[in-house]
């Protein structure tokens, strides 16, 4: 059994397991990070944007003008950002059987593998998953269709090129295998190949290999997979969650007898408690929009939006500011809030309850219907004519490099009176401002991330007790900004086995048995006899049968008598070999018993050699 | 011999208070709970003193499973788990759940308030029913215990129907509970994979219909509304408040749509509004054309389609109205029914099956003159229509349903037992699996034939395979030999090596010796040199060694030639074998005469 990791991103993992002549892949997360590299894409033409000065080294001999820009002191690619694959080079991905995805953030490569790798399994999700995964996906594409970039920059990427550039750009890596974003069709195609399943759902994979998936209490629809055998579990822990949020809490007990653990999507904030940033959240806003600014918040189109909006419906009437529009902008807007109020059954119990009064289980519907919310497919159209400010503008994208977010930068970075509110843990927020700067807008940075933190993981490992723990390098060593903090990380007995990527990890594995099935015939046929208190011996003769990775043991057929040969020369069949099981032969001989037997006996047993060897010197 | 027994209380040879007691692998079920609409009295709910004479039922029960939200198959439910006692798991899915209770509120206000009825569960009891149940998603395998898991299959038929398969071991049965095979205007069509029961519990009320398709059905539907309301008649349209009205309010409504009609359409009761909501929060469960396009346009949000108040029935002109419940027994319907009933220029369309007794099947049997309460009688003169719209599989979808299931017997209930016969005959020819329908409180045992899990030594099981070769060879099947360790509930079979180590005990060494004495000249090794080149001309396939010590051994078989020292000619041939090998030494022994 082996494990080929194709991503070293904690929260965004891409594995390949490699158990029981089946080759599962484990998500295929999106490193979306790579887009910090490039110059945002504005939705509206930006002068400041467009006269920025091409970059020429020092000495002049590298003039790459039309593909990187300096902006606020750094420099950047200007060309529609790309992404980060996970490895296409580790192992053959056409040789994929499946691929289990567990969350919708954890599924953005999908088209990446499976359109232009020879891929033809089938993918499992949830259908939340599925769904919202969609969305997120074609409001990716969106993002970039809607303003299109008339070429590529690719020669920064030549290695002696890159050597020389300034720093970040200098130190990014693997850029040659970064790609622009897919299409709708490959979208349309990937997601074609996307099998439903629901939480416990046993899904058999060839006969040979068993897969589940359970509630994983992050998001809508996650799920965390069990892949097992009769004999050997694996357990796929993935952004999971214990936090009371919106979904279905996490499923742990089935996550327990486990020999492999494989540990991935752990809280990308160790330090912040989600529920003190979504404290600091409010009085940020209040402060704001009481001082008459605006709030901006980059943010996902699902997820975490969601509890924002119930804990906003709550907070706002309370501090007097129940007048204060809110606007959800996305291409995908309306369908995310129309979908979250489909899926009672992955939905937490007080949330589930509502449904059966029959009531919305998310506070938002009644937002939308008092006209406190209201969302938009982009800031163009009815949104420039009816907005209202101060206001809370939710929009993406979280890196602040496409999207309407952009737009937003622009219109409102010059005020001081306005904020921006980083909620998404994805992406430095120093990083994604880089190319604003100066601002004159205040910055606050709540993220809230709800995955599971170092505490949590070392008590649900106590519990469920796994033989073996695999995970991503990071968690094995404190952060790099904190190296005292040792709380920050796993410790284990025996220690994790981690890995970065393009590993390759050997898991340890002995695998003993097999499930094999005797036919009742056969099963009646057996006499068992008791070796010793408890332990009973039948030896077994049988034919094997083996279909489909499903063994069955038959009962020998008898021969068929032979008819009464009509054609002599017809050479005569040998029967099967051998018909009658052989007792085992063990134990004591009580030795006067057996002299008697044996002098009973001798005289029937003597006739027959001599008969045989009479016949035999012939 | 293992068996499962099958035991239907109601729904045995007939439709109504569907419940059935299956037991298997020493697990009792209880499916469905329903009520029979065409009775009263005692007969109205399930005689479960079948199960017990006296007490609660808990002790009795595994679990009980619902498949769907209608009284025939959950009207009894507080009755049982509350009066005569029940506080084990109740299953059923998440729009069963949250719409069951109000239809059962509904039916305790008709036969209590209305009826005047004593003894009968009350609103509370209802609630603490309610408290027991345990939501269960599709496709989600559950574990009721160690032993007994259920899964459940989308069924069609009405919002949230399911299927259940009941597994306990390698032992399994599948009850349809009543299910659809055609996609409908806002349901999808029953689907279940091949899972092999050994018994399938299918329902059976179209048992010998097979039914044109849809399309003819609603064109026919909407031609007779049209024309009613064309020459200012009304239309009475009984339905229950959830599943078939909501389709025929599509219906309608695209239709007034399209042709731009203007008379009215009510649908009776409160529950409509909500009812539509279910339907809106729980669109997952509807057809995918509606899941597809449910964010732009929500097709439970009617424009025409407005709420009914009882004056409206005495209002002049043309209106049609869907009122609860569907087979004119009580309520709102039967009020409205006795309205419009003396005017032959109204209609009254009768979209699904009507139970025996009930005013709907009454008129549909051509009944013109009705018995009401106290010694009224009734003329009906307005025009009675039957549509069959009831999602229910007819002959042709209970076979393919069979087909997608593969079961090893089938049995028949919800159905009335002439037509159970000629689908029984139906299915016993075409699948020659056997079919059963048991009368109530009748009980059916089936014979399974579970085979028996091992776990074998890997080590064994990959000699074995690779031994064997790639593909099995018909003709020569290869015997496997392999020792059965018993030991603490575990069956794991391993070599014969392998289980005397295991078991800590040394192998005795059994050889059977004989000796053939004959006459023959040449010295003694050459005797052996010749029945070596002779044992190599017959034993082909046989490795044959002659070791220079005086020893031929083929295979285990040691042969070796002495002879005495008084007779030089006369040659004692010492065989030896061992035990273990002494069938195959017999056929050598064989081959060796030829």
């Amino acid at each position: 059994m082996k494990l080929y990791c194709l991503s070293g991103h904690p929260t965004l993992p891409c594995n390949v397991l490699k158990f029981k002549s089946t080759t599962i892949m484990l998500d295929c997360g999106l490193d979306t990070t790579a887009a910090l590299y490039f110059l945002p894409l504005p939705l509206v033409h930006s002068p400041r944007l467009s006269k920025l000065p091409g970059w020429v080294s020092k000495d002049g001999a590298v003039n790459l003008e039309k593909e990187l820009k300096e902006c606020s002191g750094r420099v950047f690619v200007d060309s529609q950002p790309e992404f980060c694959l996970p490895e296409k080079e580790l192992l053959d991905l056409s040789t994929i059987d499946v691929i289990l995805i567990s969350n919708y953030h954890c599924m953005m490569a999908l088209p990446y593998i499976t359109e232009h790798t020879g891929f033809t399994g089938t993918v499992y999700a949830t259908e939340p998953t599925l769904q919202i995964g969609r969305l997120l996906m074609e409001e990716l594409v969106t993002f970039m269709e809607r303003v299109p970039k008339a070429q590529a920059a690719t020669c920064w990427k030549n290695k002696e090129i890159q050597r020389l550039l300034p720093g970040p750009l200098k130190d990014a890596v693997d850029v040659w295998s970064w790609r622009k974003c897919y299409s709708v069709q490959e979208v349309n195609s990937a997601l074609s190949k996307v099998q439903l399943v629901g939480y416990s759902q046993k899904v058999e994979l060839f006969g040979a290999v068993q897969v589940t998936p359970l509630s994983s209490g992050y998001s809508l629809g996650s799920s965390n997979w069990i892949i097992q055998s009769h004999y050997e579990k694996v357990s796929y822990v993935s952004g999971s969650s214990l936090l009371t949020t919106h979904p279905q809490p996490m499923e742990q007990s089935s996550l327990k007898n486990s020999d492999v653990l494989i540990l991935t999507g752990l809280t990308q904030i160790p330090t912040a408690n989600p529920d003190g940033m979504l404290g600091e959240f409010c009085s940020n806003l209040a402060m704001t929009i009481r001082a008459g600014g605006n709030v901006l918040v980059p943010c996902y189109s699902s997820g975490v939006i969601y509890d924002l909006l119930e804990c906003l419906y709550q907070f706002m009437d309370s501090a007097n500011l129940g007048s204060t529009p809110f606007y959800f902008i996305s291409p995908v807007a309306n369908s995310s809030l129309e979908f979250s109020q489909i899926f009672a059954e992955w939905l937490c119990q007080n949330k589930q309850s509502k449904v059966y009064l029959p009531e919305p289980p998310f506070p938002h519907a009644e937002l939308i219907q008092t006209n406190k919310l209201k969302h938009y497919p982009s800031i163009h159209g009815d949104f420039s004519s009816e907005f209202r400010q101060p206001c809370v503008v939710f929009t993406g994208h979280p890196s602040l490099r496409f999207g309407d977010v952009v737009h937003f930068m622009e219109l409102w970075g010059k005020s001081s009176l306005n904020t921006i509110i980083f909620t998404e843990p994805d992406f430095s927020y120093l990083d994604a401002l880089a190319p604003y700067q100066p601002l004159a807008m205040k910055c606050v940075y709540c993220p809230i991330d709800t995955r599971l933190n170092f505490h949590q993981v070392s008590k649900l490992l106590k519990d469920i007790q796994p033989l073996h723990v695999v995970c991503p390098e990071p968690y094995t060593q404190p952060p790099p900004a904190q190296p005292h903090r040792s709380d920050l990380m796993l410790e284990l007995q025996p220690p994790p086995m981690a890995y970065r990527r393009c590993s390759v990890l050997g898991l340890p594995f002995r695998r003993r048995y097999e499930r094999i099935h005797l036919l009742p015939e056969l099963a009646r046929s057996l006499v068992p006899s008791e070796i010793k208190a408890g332990v009973s011996v039948a030896t077994v003769s049988a034919v094997l049968q083996s279909k489909d990775n499903k063994h069955v043991l038959q009962p020998v057929p008898k021969p068929a008598p032979v008819p009464p040969s009509k054609k002599r020369k017809r050479v005569t069949e040998e029967p099967p070999e051998v018909l009658n099981p052989k007792p085992l032969l063990s134990g004591a001989v009580p030795l006067e018993p057996f002299l008697a037997m044996l002098h009973k006996v001798q005289h029937t047993l003597s006739l027959r050699p001599n008969q045989s060897a009479q016949s035999a010197c012939r | 011999m293992p068996d499962i027994k099958v035991t239907p209380l109601g729904a045995g040879q007939d439709v109504g208070r569907s419940c059935i007691l299956v037991s298997i692998g020493g697990k009792n079920i209880m499916l469905d709970c329903g009520m029979h609409m065409g009775y009263n009295d005692d007969r109205r709910f399930p005689d479960f003193s079948y199960i017990t004479q006296n007490g609660r039922l808990t002790e009795f029960l595994d679990c009980v499973i619902i498949s769907h939200f209608h009284l025939d198959h959950c009207g009894a439910l507080p009755y049982m788990s509350e009066m005569v006692g029940y506080d084990g798991p109740i299953y059923m899915t998440h729009p069963t759940k949250a719409i069951c209770p109000i239809l059962l509120e509904d039916f305790r206000k008709i036969t209590v308030d209305k009826k005047g009825e004593t003894n009968f569960f009350t609103s509370q009891m209802i609630k603490d029913c309610m408290k027991k149940v345990v939501p269960l998603n599709l496709h989600q395998t559950v574990q009721v215990d160690e032993e007994l898991e259920i899964k459940a299959y989308y069924a069609g038929h009405v919002l949230g129907a399911a299927m259940v398969q009941i597994k306990v071991g390698s032992e399994s049965v599948v009850y349809t509970g009543d299910y659809n095979m055609t996609p409908d205007r806002h349901l999808g069509a029953a689907w279940i994979d091949k899972c092999r029961p050994d018994l399938l519990i299918s329902e059976s009320t179209y048992a010998t219909t097979i039914r044109d398709s849809k399309r003819c059905r609603e064109r026919d539907f909407l031609k007779k509304v049209h024309e009613t309301v064309e020459r200012g008649g009304k239309v009475l349209i009984p339905v229950f408040a959830l599943g078939r009205a909501q389709e025929l309010c599509i219906l309608l409504e695209t239709f007034w749509e399209r042709m731009n009609l203007k008379a009215p359409i009510y649908f009776s009761t409160g529950l409509t509004e909500k009812a539509n909501h279910y339907y809106k929060l729980f669109i997952t469960w509807t057809n995918q054309k509606i899941r597809k396009t449910f964010v732009q346009r929500n097709m439970f949000e009617f424009k025409h389609i407005k709420a009914f108040d009882r004056s409206y029935a005495d209002n002049p002109g043309p209106m049609v109205v869907f009122a609860t419940p569907g087979m004119l027994h009580a309520g709102q319907s039967l009020l409205i029914f006795k309205k419009w009933a003396g005017n032959e220029k109204n209609m009254v369309i009768m979209p699904g099956y009507c139970v025996q007794g009930t005013v709907g099947h009454k008129i549909l049997n051509g009944q013109k003159k009705l018995e009401m309460e106290g010694r009224a009688t009734l003329d009906v003169k307005l025009q009675v229509e039957y549509m069959s719209f009831s999602a229910h599989a007819d002959a042709k979808g209970i076979m393919q349903l069979i087909r997608m299931a593969e079961p090893r017997n089938m049995l028949l209930v919800h159905g009335e037992a002439k037509k159970m016969e000629f689908l029984k005959d139906k299915i016993e020819q075409e699948f020659s699996i056997s079919c059963y329908m048991p009368a109530n409180g009748e009980t059916t045992s089936i014979v399974t034939n579970p085979s028996v899990p091992v776990d074998i030594s890997l080590n064994l099981l990959k000699r074995e395979m690779a031994l064997g070769g790639p593909l099995p060879d018909a003709k020569r099947p290869r015997t496997m030999h392999g020792t059965l360790i018993m030991k603490d509930n575990s069956l794991r079979l391993v070599s014969p090596e392998q289980a005397l180590k295991e078991l800590g005990l040394s192998e005795h060494q059994l050889r059977f010796t004989c000796r053939v004495q004959l006459h023959d000249p040449h010295s003694d090794n050459d005797t052996l040199g010749r029945i070596y080149t002779h044992l190599k001309s017959v034993l082909k396939t046989y490795s044959i060694q002659h070791v220079p010590d005086g020893t031929v051994i083929v295979e285990s078989i040691v042969i070796k030639v002495t002879s005495s020292a008084e007779e030089p000619n006369l040659k004692v041939i010492l065989l030896s074998w061992s035990y273990q090998t002494a069938d195959s030494t017999a056929t050598k022994k064989k081959k060796i005469q030829l």
